[in-house]
């Protein structure tokens, strides 16, 4: 898979002050415009 | 492949979203214009069938191709969709091919039979559409007796043991004095509440000066709204009122060719339902390609996910949270795209609808033609002209025979 | 599920729940929960091939090392698996037994 050395951009910065909601974000189903 | 866009990495869902994406989250599904209700605001003028309305087998192809796009759920309309003969079997089927389905009806069809059905069949959910929590004000704008059916096929669900279904209501300014009526009726069948935005769509053109919320009132929902947080459903219809103060659960995004778009009873793919005009329509899946063509390759869509500039609105403090409002609400109200919401809550709205401005004529009606024996009261009173200007009843001159014109549909 | 257990994911064996499709996109995936009609943003390629993974491996941790996730961000994936748990995208391993 990746190897370790391909970091991703924030790497670069501080990677301890990576939080869950960097990695993930919860939407309502219905949470979208466009469907009545 | 949708074209690449530049996507920047992680980032928050809104900046991905507007970008489009290779599928639709989950979209809406109109499966037949024919409707035995005539309500005054229908945002798809519907009342006849479409004679070029898709085949049992065509639909089945649809279903077909968005479990191969992995679209999650679908909102399953019309007209009244289970009017269809064939609603039951194509229900199944998209469920047998993990094609989640909630279907949006006025409750005609929801017998007691059916809901025990219901009941026992996952992943559907049945939206019953209600816009009066008492029968005065819903069949004012939905016809006599649709307040009861609705009721009724509330009750079937209950009855049956089916859980949590949704009430949609679509706000308007005869309605609002009663959210927290509609909260009690949803919880007295053990259903959810979805409060959605009147937009001047379809018939709904013709009725929205008289019908949508007033300043006041829209300040009235979106504290009702904040108050109740997420026991009460918007389908994030309100996100032109974060200019308020706060957001409102939901994306507060226009999903309009990005995450969502509609399939019409034809085929026809637009932008989303409240849009059902010329100047939305992507394609139709028909064509060579079929749905995936029209919505990773059409025009319109790839201009809708180009990052779009504010306009006029740019330069709007509460730019940011309200995205400049909602675009069917533009288009059909003869505003500027680029511009303020008719209802912005700044009133840069008002002071747009004041100035001059072309209604666009509609490309499509389906209404039928001649008052209905269920025609609101509201069209029946529309439809005459003032009997004198001392009369005080709004019912002055009212005659229970209809007459020969077609109403506000012509 | 307690706390006091999410605490220790790292430990711990997962999966995807059988209820969630897993979408890719160009920025990670979509992930969604048919029953309870949650759906999740997975916003790292790596966090998405962590979740494919995850059944196959004995405890979370080396989920993450196989997937490439440097140490000094487990703590930051674990929390995000954690949010997953709560809203039944993955569950424990010892569960699925059982059910």
């Amino acid at each position: 898979m990746t190897p370790t050395e391909l970091k991703t951009q924030d790497d670069s910065e501080s990677a301890e002050d990576m939080v869950a909601e960097d990695l993930i974000e919860e939407v309502s189903i219905d949470g979208m415009c466009g469907v009545y | 492949m949708t074209a690449v866009q530049e996507r920047p990495v992680g980032g928050s869902l809104i900046d991905q979203f507007e970008l489009g994406l290779d599928a639709p989250i989950c979209l809406t599904w109109e499966l037949t214009y024919a409707c035995n209700l005539a309500c005054a605001h229908c945002l798809s003028s519907s009342g006849k069938r479409d004679p070029r309305e898709l085949s049992t087998a065509q639909c089945e192809a649809v279903i077909d191709e968005l479990q191969r796009m992995q679209v999650f759920y679908v909102n399953i309309g019309g007209g009244e969709p289970t009017i269809r003969p064939d609603f039951w079997h194509l229900l199944a089927y998209a469920v047998d091919h993990q094609v989640g389905v909630k279907f949006s009806t006025n409750g005609v069809r929801i017998t007691p039979e059916r809901a025990r059905v219901l009941a026992s069949t996952d992943y559907v959910d049945v939206q019953i559409s209600l816009d009066g929590a008492t029968a005065e004000v819903n069949d004012y704008v939905r016809g006599t007796g649709s307040y009861d059916t609705a009721l009724t096929a509330l009750q079937n669900l209950q009855d049956a043991g089916f859980k949590d279904a949704k009430i949609s209501v679509v706000c308007t300014r005869e309605n609002i004095g009663q959210l927290d009526e509609f909260k009690a009726l949803a919880d007295r069948y053990g259903a959810t509440l979805r409060l959605t935005r009147l937009r001047p769509s379809g018939r709904g053109a013709d009725v929205w000066d008289e019908l949508h919320p007033l300043p006041a009132q829209q300040k009235v929902l979106y504290d009702w709204l904040m108050a109740h947080g997420e026991d009460v459903l918007t389908g994030d219809s309100f996100f032109h009122l974060a200019a308020f103060g706060e957001s409102l659960p939901g994306l507060n995004l226009c999903g309009a060719g990005r995450v969502v778009c509609l399939i019409d009873p034809i085929g026809d793919v637009y932008a989303c339902p409240f849009a059902i005009h010329d100047s939305f329509l992507a394609g139709n899946l028909l064509d060579q390609g079929g749905f995936q063509r029209v919505w990773q390759t059409s025009e319109l869509f790839t201009e809708l996910r180009s990052p779009q500039t504010g306009g006029a609105c740019a330069k709007c403090t509460f730019y940011d949270t309200c995205r400049g409002g909602c675009m069917a609400a533009k288009f059909f109200t003869g505003l500027p795209l680029d511009g303020p919401d008719p209802e912005c809550v700044q009133g840069y709205g008002e002071t747009a609808l004041a100035g001059a401005r072309t209604i666009p004529a509609a490309s499509q009606d389906h209404s039928r033609s001649g008052p209905t024996r269920n025609q609101p009261v509201m069209l029946q009173l529309m439809t005459r002209p003032p009997v004198s200007a001392c009369a005080q009843s709004p019912l002055a001159g009212f005659e229970a025979a209809p007459s020969s014109q077609n109403g506000c549909c012509s | 599920m307690p706390d006091v257990l999410l605490d220790r994911i790292l430990t711990q064996a997962w999966a995807l729940s059988p209820s969630v499709a897993l979408r890719p996109e160009p920025f990670g995936a979509l992930a969604y929960h048919f029953g309870n009609r949650k759906l999740t943003f997975l916003k790292r390629p790596e966090l998405v091939q962590v979740v494919r993974v995850l059944a196959e491996h004995p405890d979370v941790r080396s989920a993450l090392v196989a997937a490439g996730v440097p140490e000094s961000q487990h703590a930051a994936y674990g929390a995000a698996l954690r949010g997953l748990a709560r809203t039944d995208m993955i569950r424990p391993r010892e569960q699925e037994l059982a059910s």
